[in-house]
């Protein structure tokens, strides 16, 4: 009992020392209201370096980044979801939304956009835009882009003869059998088998859909998908690209700087990637090319990242400032030379830095020649599929037009319970 | 009466945890292979169907769960004996009277178990590079063919083999030093007296009194075998050409990736009713073997 007292006396400290620090935090000017903001790999590192001056001109405004890898991005938003733990904004592969939006996780932006000076949709690229619209409603700004498009070898492409990029694919198909023979084993081209964007972009430059029914069935027996899917074919049965899987090819910056293959499908990274990774005396080797289509310039994919606002929030208006100031062509300036990502708006490319970047150049002109993949939340795991199917298909020599029904009938499958609840809904709404 | 309630009171603690963190989750992902449980029905439970047997039907007609099945099989069916053969050699080599530095080498081949796979398995996926690997460079420096182990679909799986041999045969040796160090030195005497050589001495005596314990680790090496996930997952993704998906990765997919709970319990049940049945075929086998001797 003898302690009793020295207790007492200890908690009143502990109670003063508590009510001092409350009192001194009512002090403070109103209090602010704290953001959470996802955002995923390199962008989730970088963005906090914008947010001070956000804060600066939003002095009410604290914004919270949360950094998630992409390997478990996808896991943790579902879980997040389940749980209800969504934040208030996120950056979200576009890819994803739809799925979100069947989720009816995502709030709904057309009002917001509408009314907004810093988001004027007429300025974005109408393909990558599109990628995020879902039954004609918009649930998320572009943040920046991924389209794919040639890499390729000038000195190599010389040597075999020609002195500009292939704008079609007969072209393409002719500079590619030159290549092969400049030498005994000399590839053309380098199409990882385990990458769909290759296959989607030629695919996407057709004029046939990549699902029908809105949605409810595959339609790669199309003569569309079968033309793509013979041209892609082609390449390996003359030997103009190995079979090999992405991990097998090892290290492609090098294998493109020994001359391996000529020509590389790929994304906007690579870039920088090439003027690390290739010595000074190889970088007027290389040049980036818009994608050749099957009778001039053809389209390719509409990759990137938007950034969403979730229906859950409780502080969209201030989430949606955010939004606004990081769509802003300035910031979009900044966050491209501390990522290497390409912005979605054309106010953006306006600007010295990125129009007079040569090997930018060729993304500047395909974000004009974009397509969306179809927005279904299934889209995902039917490209996938779709990959697999036509990998093994080109492997073992299969005729294109078995491959592709092979596809719709895997992709059947998939949408089966997405039919189930269209069908449903038609029937409740007569 | 009374005592039956203190008894159940004492054990009730370890069966609540149990029942919560087993038995309940069991029931519940039964209940939930049953259902068409996918990112709809996580939106508006009202997407979800029960679909009864349907989830297996699906799974039993899927082409790639019968080549994840023959993948897994051919992992359990090499895999097991020669990570218990290599276990049982080099627990009879460290148990022999003529090592030396047995301390060292029973820690040096007990390191792998305690390393993790992910780290590992990235520097095998370097040893086994086609062009740059170790393996390769050896290979070829002494004119033999250089395969791509990881990328060819024939040599996929043989070099996963290798990897979870490597990685788990410590454990096993271990339990098997054990088992050798408590047969009682007077039986190989015994043998040695009636002229037994080293050889007639590891299958008379050895082996015999090792039974049990190599029921025991076959029946442990075989259920871990059957749940072959990590070392794929982190070396070859499942590729190439999906020689290398086991069971659990195609569960995985289905659950994790795709977001089709219920399939993925489905596969999860039928491995689990396919391991329960191994395992009683194993001891029975054991059984029917001791009863004959």
């Amino acid at each position: 009992m003898s302690h009793t007292p020295g207790r007492r006396r200890w908690l009143q400290r502990v109670g003063a020392a508590l009510g001092l620090a409350l009192g001194l935090c009512a002090c403070t000017r109103e209090p602010a209201s704290v953001l959470n903001f996802w955002a995923m790999g390199r962008e989730g590192e970088v963005v906090a370096q914008l947010m001070p001056e956000f804060e600066r001109r939003h002095p009410g405004i604290r914004v919270k980044v949360q950094q998630l890898p992409w390997t478990s991005a996808h896991e943790k938003l579902l879980t997040a979801f389940a749980g209800d733990a969504l934040p208030d904004l996120a950056q979200l592969g576009n890819t994803w939304v739809p799925e979100m939006v069947a989720l009816r996780a995502l709030e709904p932006l057309d009002a917001r956009v509408k009314g907004s000076v810093a988001v004027a949709r007429a300025d974005y690229f109408s393909g990558i835009w599109d990628t995020n619209v879902v039954d004609g409603t918009s649930y998320g700004v572009p943040w920046y882009v991924d389209t794919r498009l040639l890499f390729y070898r000038r000195d190599l492409l010389a040597q075999a003869g020609f002195d500009a990029p292939p704008t079609t694919w007969d072209e393409w198909r002719a500079m590619m059998r030159a290549i092969s023979k400049l030498a005994p084993g000399q590839r053309a081209i380098v199409l990882p088998l385990n990458e769909f964007e290759p296959l989607l972009a030629l695919a996407l430059q057709q004029p046939d859909e990549l699902l029908r029914d809105g949605g409810r069935r595959g339609n790669f027996a199309s003569a569309g998908f079968q033309r793509a899917l013979a041209f892609y074919a082609e390449m390996f049965e003359q030997g103009w690209a190995p079979l090999q899987s992405e991990t097998q090819i090892g290290n492609v910056w090098q294998e493109v700087g020994r001359g391996t293959f000529v020509f590389y499908i790929s994304g906007p990274w690579n870039i920088q990637e090439f003027k690390t990774r290739l010595p000074a005396e190889q970088q007027s080797a290389w040049m980036t090319a818009p994608m050749p289509g099957p009778d001039g310039p053809g389209v390719s994919t509409a990759g990137g990242s938007s950034l969403v606002l979730f229906r859950a929030s409780k502080q969209k208006d201030a989430a949606w400032k955010l939004i606004e100031f990081l769509s802003e062509p300035a910031q979009q300036l900044r966050f491209r030379e501390l990522t290497g990502d390409l912005p979605p708006r054309r106010a953006s490319w306006a600007a010295p830095s990125l129009r007079d970047d040569v090997h930018a150049r060729a993304f500047r002109d395909q974000l004009e020649r974009v397509k969306p993949s179809p927005a279904v939340p299934e889209w995902e795991r039917i490209v996938n599929e779709m990959q697999h199917v036509a990998a093994r298909s080109v492997s073992r020599n299969v005729a294109p037009e078995v491959a592709a029904r092979e596809i719709d009938a895997r992709v059947d499958g998939f949408l089966e319970k997405r039919r189930w609840m269209l069908d449903r809904a038609a029937k409740a709404t007569p | 009466m009374k005592t039956q309630l203190a008894a159940w009171s004492f054990v009730a603690p370890a069966l609540s945890v149990i029942g919560l963190f087993f038995v309940g989750p069991v029931l519940a992902s039964l209940a939930l292979s049953l259902t068409d449980f996918d990112l709809y029905a996580l939106a508006d439970l009202d997407n979800l169907r029960f679909v009864g047997l349907a989830n297996y039907a699906h799974v039993l007609q899927l082409p790639l769960f019968w080549k994840a099945l023959g993948n897994t099989a051919y992992f359990v069916i090499i895999g097991v004996p020669l990570s218990i053969a290599v276990s049982l050699g080099c627990a009879l080599l460290l148990n022999s009277k003529l090592a030396r530095f047995k301390g060292f080498y029973r820690t040096a081949l007990f390191a792998p178990v305690v390393t993790t796979v992910v780290a590992v398995a990235v520097i095998w996926r370097y040893l086994f590079h086609e062009r740059y690997g170790l393996v390769n460079a050896t290979l070829g420096g002494i004119g033999l063919p250089t395969p791509d182990w990881l990328g060819n679909p024939v040599w996929a799986m043989p070099t996963i083999i290798l990897f979870a041999v490597w990685k788990n045969f410590g454990y096993n040796m271990i339990i098997f030093i054990a088992a050798l160090q408590a047969i009682p030195e007077d039986l190989y005497e015994a043998a040695r007296i009636d002229g037994a050589g080293r050889w007639a001495q590891i299958r008379h005596i050895s082996l015999p009194m090792l039974g049990p314990t190599l029921l025991m680790v076959s029946v442990l090496t075989m259920a871990g075998y059957f749940q072959l996930f990590a070392e794929p997952y982190v070396m070859t993704q499942g590729g190439p050409l999906q020689s290398t998906v086991s069971v659990l990765y195609l569960m995985y997919d289905e659950g994790f990736k795709w977001w089709n709970l219920g399939s993925a319990s489905a596969i999860a049940f039928v491995l689990f009713v396919l391991m329960a049945v191994c395992t009683q075929g194993l001891l029975w086998l054991s059984r029917r073997r001791g009863a004959q001797a």
